[in-house]
């Protein structure tokens, strides 16, 4: 039944290259048409066909242009049929027949796509809608892929994706970078967007398993995107230099039979040096980048650095860990920003000063790794009762299956 | 360009009596600065002169009650109608608007009739 490994490799690499170019067209498509739904049925249609004749007739020399030219087909087939239909043809018409006519320079797309980017991740959609649109409309996944990363039912995905189209079109959310004035919190929004998938595949919060591969792929690539279209951005570097840095522990995260594996006893050999390699620098980019007021993906960008050069996890540099907290916790004073921190404590100066800073930290009553870290502290310190209590409160609080299986609830 | 209704929820408040001549003090600044989109508006008496009227069935003899059709803390006090380019301005228009730091604003895109 499974087809063999390079055939399969063969067909993921037609499989991207398809959904890039799409991603592409759709941009170019969305601008000239200010349609979404329209520009993403003609596209969609293009890519199906693309997927269909491709492995029969060889990739053509030039893909994108093969799949905007079916795309551009297909769409003024819709646009005629919509016009037809209300009867505006006239004006509807010559839209998009004349914007497509000419083959967009580089920058253009890259303009289109950096709008689209605003318009998935615009602050009146939900956090999970942005999620899943942008997964459909920039991750180019189909309706179906969307609803599985996610775990949801398909028909309840393409209802929160047509609703999240319906309300694009119907209030007018615009394609557009925002204004000056506007720009740093809608890009932070973007990236928070960009964050939430990749927590949601790397740490899925509930469901059978600890990680998400196709949902982490997806957010990396996406996160490539954000890189590619704001280089200068400190914050962009930062998030892409964590996601690689967290996924190059994917393989030693998770033993054999699903359970999560805790830092301290991972076969480090398992790491992917190749992810590191590539994040590291980023990191120092994206320090060198924010001279003035550290950027918080690039600081936890640089807490998981040190994590990930360290040879042992006895010869990581828990001092600089605990600087790197402090740091943080500068941008983000909150409890599990603090909750971290007292871990590195604990490392540097004993279990009982950690303790003691985990013990200080309020509102994390409801949030399991706080109880399963108080568990852990004190079973190092022999007070074994105490301990008890606070795993079984631990146990007591929404968590995925593996990390219920290693607090051993 | 596009319609927005702009629907103010805020604390049942009598525009009328004086002592809220602050508060429409508040809204004629509102309905100045915003005059070049404004397309309508209205304020409303307050939820105690409201009547909810249903029917049995279409063409029924009304069935009144007293009162608004939802009890709620903050309630629909006014609106305006916006003339906006984008969801953005409607937003930003709408966060001038004085129920946004005392109550709420929702944007609501209206459909054109024919």
């Amino acid at each position: 039944m499974s087809p063999d490994p390079s055939e399969a490799e063969a067909r993921r690499a037609l499989t991207t290259l398809v959904r890039e170019s799409g991603r592409d067209v759709l941009a170019t498509l969305v601008h000239v048409t200010g349609d979404l739904a329209l520009a993403e049925d003609a596209v969609q249609d293009a890519v199906l066909r693309a997927l269909e004749v491709w492995p029969r007739q060889g990739v053509p020399a030039n893909p994108v242009a093969w799949i905007r030219l079916t795309a551009r087909r297909r769409a003024i087939d819709l646009v005629r049929r919509e016009a037809a239909r209300s009867g505006k043809e006239q004006r509807s018409m010559e839209h998009p027949v004349d914007g497509l006519d000419e083959e967009p320079s580089p920058s253009m797309v890259e303009d289109d796509l950096l709008r689209l980017v605003f318009t998935c991740c615009h602050p009146s959609l939900a956090p999970a809608t942005q999620v899943a649109l942008t997964l459909r409309v920039l991750g180019g996944l189909t309706t179906a892929e969307v609803a599985r990363a996610l775990l949801v039912s398909e028909a309840s995905m393409a209802k929160r994706l047509t609703r999240a189209r319906q309300k694009i079109k119907a209030a007018h959310i615009p394609y557009r970078v925002p204004p000056d004035h506007e720009l740093p919190d809608r890009w932070s929004a973007v990236l928070a967007t960009a964050y939430l998938m990749f927590n949601e595949g790397y740490a899925a919060t509930s469901g059978p398993r600890l990680v998400r591969e196709e949902l982490v792929d997806e957010s990396v690539r996406l996160t490539r995107l954000l890189v590619r279209l704001q280089p200068d951005d400190a914050g962009a570097l930062g998030l892409l230099a964590l996601e690689l840095l967290q996924d190059s522990r994917r393989d030693a995260r998770v033993d054999a039979d699903g359970r999560l594996v805790l830092l301290a006893d991972q076969d480090r050999s398992r790491w992917d040096a190749r992810l590191v390699g590539e994040a590291v620098p980023l990191v120092g980019e994206g320090l060198r980048r924010t001279p003035a007021r550290p950027d918080r993906y690039v600081v936890q960008a640089a807490i998981a650095a040190c994590h990930a050069l360290a040879p042992s996890y006895e010869l990581t540099d828990w001092a600089a860990l605990v600087s790197w907290y402090d740091v943080l916790l500068t941008i983000d004073p909150g409890p599990v920003a603090r909750l971290n921190r007292a871990a590195a404590v604990a490392e540097r100066d004993g279990a009982d000063a950690g303790l003691a800073l985990v013990d200080e930290i309020e509102g994390l009553e409801e949030y399991a790794l706080w109880h399963a870290s108080r568990g852990a502290l004190l079973r190092r310190l022999g007070r074994d009762d105490e301990a008890a209590a606070a795993e079984e409160a631990a146990a007591g609080l929404p968590m995925n299956d593996p990390q219920r299986l290693l607090l051993g609830a | 360009m596009p319609l927005y209704a702009t629907i103010i929820y805020s604390q049942d408040v009598d525009w009328s009596a004086p002592e809220h001549a602050g508060d429409t003090a508040e809204y004629s600044e509102f309905s100045q600065s915003a005059a070049a989109i404004i397309r309508g508006g209205a304020a409303l008496y307050p939820t105690s002169t409201a009547t909810t009227v249903r029917v049995e069935a279409k063409g029924g003899a009304p069935i009144s009650t007293d009162g608004p059709y939802a009890e709620t803390k903050e309630v629909l006090t006014g609106f305006f109608l916006l003339e906006c380019a984008d969801l953005d301005e409607a937003v930003a228009a709408a966060a001038r608007i004085p129920a946004a730091w005392n109550g709420a604003v929702e944007v609501r895109p209206v459909l054109p009739l024919m």
